[in-house]
């Protein structure tokens, strides 16, 4: 029985899954990294600054994967809306970005964006206040999403709102922030939304070794965000999540308050998500209302689902195995690619509803030696 | 009966140990012996009264029944009880301050009140261990749980907890791969480890073998007097052999109350419900 309560201490599955993820995550970044700097362009080892950024743009929608994993694949709220937290988070960066710009916008005016000369603007909005400090953006990426999150689910929460009539909220609140985001009066660059950036933190963000440091910053923050979400998970909070997932009247009635627990998960779940926006502006040069589309929010759910919920690395390889696949066929049959997008999550849900991960767990991947508790989730599979 | 001898030692040196310094008791006060109190409890959905101002009183340390037949109030009664429920009119007191009615299920449950579901209701994805761990009576606050490491005490608790069950054997089996008699026992188990102090118990050995049950009617008969226990049962067998007063529910009220020979004799009950039987 001492063997159980290792097992049961958060840092056992730190232990046991962490090391395999981070060494494939660092050994990939790294070795592109070095790779773009170090090699010549004409080797066959370059790797270009395109991949690069490319590649950066997949480790923030692996973060915003990550995100929904933890919110729908843990404890069942399957939201339909995390872009809009990711797109927030995009905006915030954006915004110091903008002011980053200074007068070297077309209309050089030193204080006021293009967007808003072009409005004929006389002064900066009070909400644009404190933005050309990087400090203060960051605190807004992490206060307008999560105080966002929080007030929402709070009421939906406490209502006990859940199920398709929680989906459907979810969407709701994402397709009303995108119509608003598209109105300049908004004061944020209406549909053209912030673009034409110069710089971060006075490194400009054309050169080659910004953009790597932006990738591995990218890297950096999903590795932290991995554990830190595995220990979460692997705490007896974590437990209470999957039971609320699964009997919430049983949680309730042996007293745990399940509402606050939700409340709690869904705001973490969507700082992750405004961290994963934040750290694709900069990369991708622009954010714009589109972001908060409906559809980019169900396209993170396939994403997820394909990959396998409620592992945490199956969120994060379903992200990058679709995304890659999207770069590769928008190349060749642009048009054809959500009808192959539709396929591939008809098919996941058919054949695989646990996901590609599904095919891999129990296997040789997560040995289950010394981990009865591994064993008898795969003893309940078999009799099932 | 060893085990049972056990699992109350354990629960003592538990008690003792962990919670009484971490946790504050709640202040229950039963200076005229009764736990719980049901008045003038009406409950009605779209027109139909499921509760029709009953009165029910509950001593502490007892061991009581609660027969009636399908939709004559049983499992309504345990939801306005628990908190799930809210009634239109009517008293329900936890000893003679605390007023139940307006706490949450979970507030409700934290004041020692356990409830096992007529139909067995366990985490079916995690571990009979995992289980058993998170019923356990401890701080359920998000803090606590997010940094809760189990302590050598707590862990000699769910395994005696284990051991009474009989499920020992099979704590790293998921919950849902168990039989339902099984379930049963670990949803048993799950009010037992938080130690309560009223345990509301609907249909507990629905499903069982002849073997489970009588094994079922030992533990809870060994558990009144320490605890309250409340059981809401079909199998009048099983009463039979379980029950010191028995309480009959008809369309919402109390039919009868006393013990299982008195009500067997009552004409009233015998028209409503035994006589069925006859």
């Amino acid at each position: 029985m001492n063997a159980i309560r290792n097992q049961f201490s958060s840092l056992h599955d730190l232990r046991e899954k962490a090391p395999l993820f981070l060494a494939l995550l660092f050994g990939i970044t790294i070795f592109a990294s070095a790779c773009n700097l170090w090699v010549p362009e004409d080797s066959i080892f370059y790797v270009s600054t395109y991949t690069i950024t490319l590649l950066g743009k997949y480790l923030c929608y692996a973060l915003l994967a990550l995100a929904v994993d933890v919110v729908w694949g843990y404890c069942g709220i399957l939201s339909l809306g995390h872009g809009a937290f990711f797109a927030l988070g995009g905006y915030t960066m954006g915004m110091y970005l903008m002011r980053q710009i200074g007068d070297r916008g077309v209309y050089g005016d030193p204080i006021l964006p293009d967007f808003m000369v072009f409005l004929n603007w006389q002064e900066l909005p009070w909400f644009w206040y404190g933005f050309d400090h990087f400090w203060v953006a960051m605190l807004a990426m992490i206060l307008v999403p999560g105080l966002l999150a929080f007030v929402f689910g709070w009421l939906a929460f406490r209502s006990r709102v859940a199920g398709v009539y929680l989906s459907i909220m979810t969407q709701a609140l994402t397709y009303a922030l995108m119509l608003s985001f598209f109105r300049n009066e908004m004061g944020f660059g209406g549909n053209n939304g912030l673009t034409d950036f110069k710089d971060i933190l006075g490194f400009s963000l054309q050169s080659d070794s910004v953009r790597v440091v932006l990738f591995l910053c990218s890297a950096l923050v999903l590795a932290l965000a991995y554990c830190c979400s595995l220990l979460i998970m692997s705490s007896r909070f974590g437990r209470v999540i999957v039971g609320i997932r699964d009997a919430e009247d049983r949680a309730r009635f042996i007293g745990f308050k399940t509402e606050n627990y939700k409340v709690w998960l869904f705001v973490y779940s969507a700082v992750l998500a405004a961290i994963a926006g934040a750290l694709y502006v900069p990369q991708v040069g622009i954010i714009n209302p589109g972001e908060f589309s409906p559809l980019n929010s169900i396209e993170v759910v396939v994403w997820v689902a394909v990959g396998g919920r409620g592992t945490l690395y199956g969120a994060i390889a379903g992200a990058l195995l679709v995304n890659y696949a999207k770069t590769r066929f928008t190349a060749v049959f642009p048009e054809a690619w959500l009808f192959a997008l539709g396929a591939l999550f008809v098919s996941v849900t058919i054949f695989l509803p646990k996901g590609l991960m599904g095919l891999f767990k129990g296997r040789k991947l997560f040995s289950s030696e010394g981990l009865p508790w591994l064993k008898g989730r795969r003893k309940g599979e078999e009799t099932q | 009966m060893i085990a049972l001898d056990n699992v109350r030692q354990a629960a003592q040196r538990y008690r003792e140990r962990s919670f009484s310094a971490i946790q504050k008791e709640p202040n229950i006060d039963i200076s005229h012996q009764v736990l719980l109190y049901v008045e003038g409890l009406s409950v009605s959905f779209d027109g139909f009264k499921a509760l029709n101002d009953l009165n029910l009183y509950i001593n502490d340390g007892e061991l009581r029944c609660l027969i009636g037949a399908n939709g004559a109030g049983k499992t309504t009664l345990m939801d306005v009880i628990t908190g799930k429920t809210r009634p239109d009119s009517g008293d329900v007191y936890f000893g003679q301050t605390i007023d139940l009615l307006g706490k949450t299920e979970a507030e409700i449950a934290q004041l020692g009140i356990g409830r096992k579901f007529q139909k067995p209701t366990v985490f079916e994805e995690q571990s009979v261990f995992a289980n058993l761990e998170l019923a356990m009576k401890v701080n359920k606050g998000i803090t606590s749980t997010l940094f809760a490491r189990l302590s050598p005490s707590e862990l000699d608790w769910i395994s005696q907890v284990l051991d009474t069950i009989g499920l020992k054997s099979h704590y790293t089996m998921m919950a849902g791969a168990l039989s339902h008699g099984q379930k049963q026992w670990l949803e048993i188990g799950m009010l037992l480890i938080a130690d309560p102090r009223l345990m509301l118990v609907d249909e507990p050995v629905a499903g069982m073998t002849a073997q489970e049950t009588e094994r079922t009617a030992e533990l809870l008969t060994s558990l009144a007097g320490e605890r309250t226990v409340v059981v809401v049962e079909h199998d009048m067998e099983f009463v039979r052999s379980i029950a010191k007063t028995v309480t009959v529910l008809h369309q919402g009220s109390v039919l009868a109350e006393g013990s299982m020979s008195d009500v067997q004799n009552n004409p009233a009950v015998i028209e409503v419900y035994l006589g069925e039987e006859h």
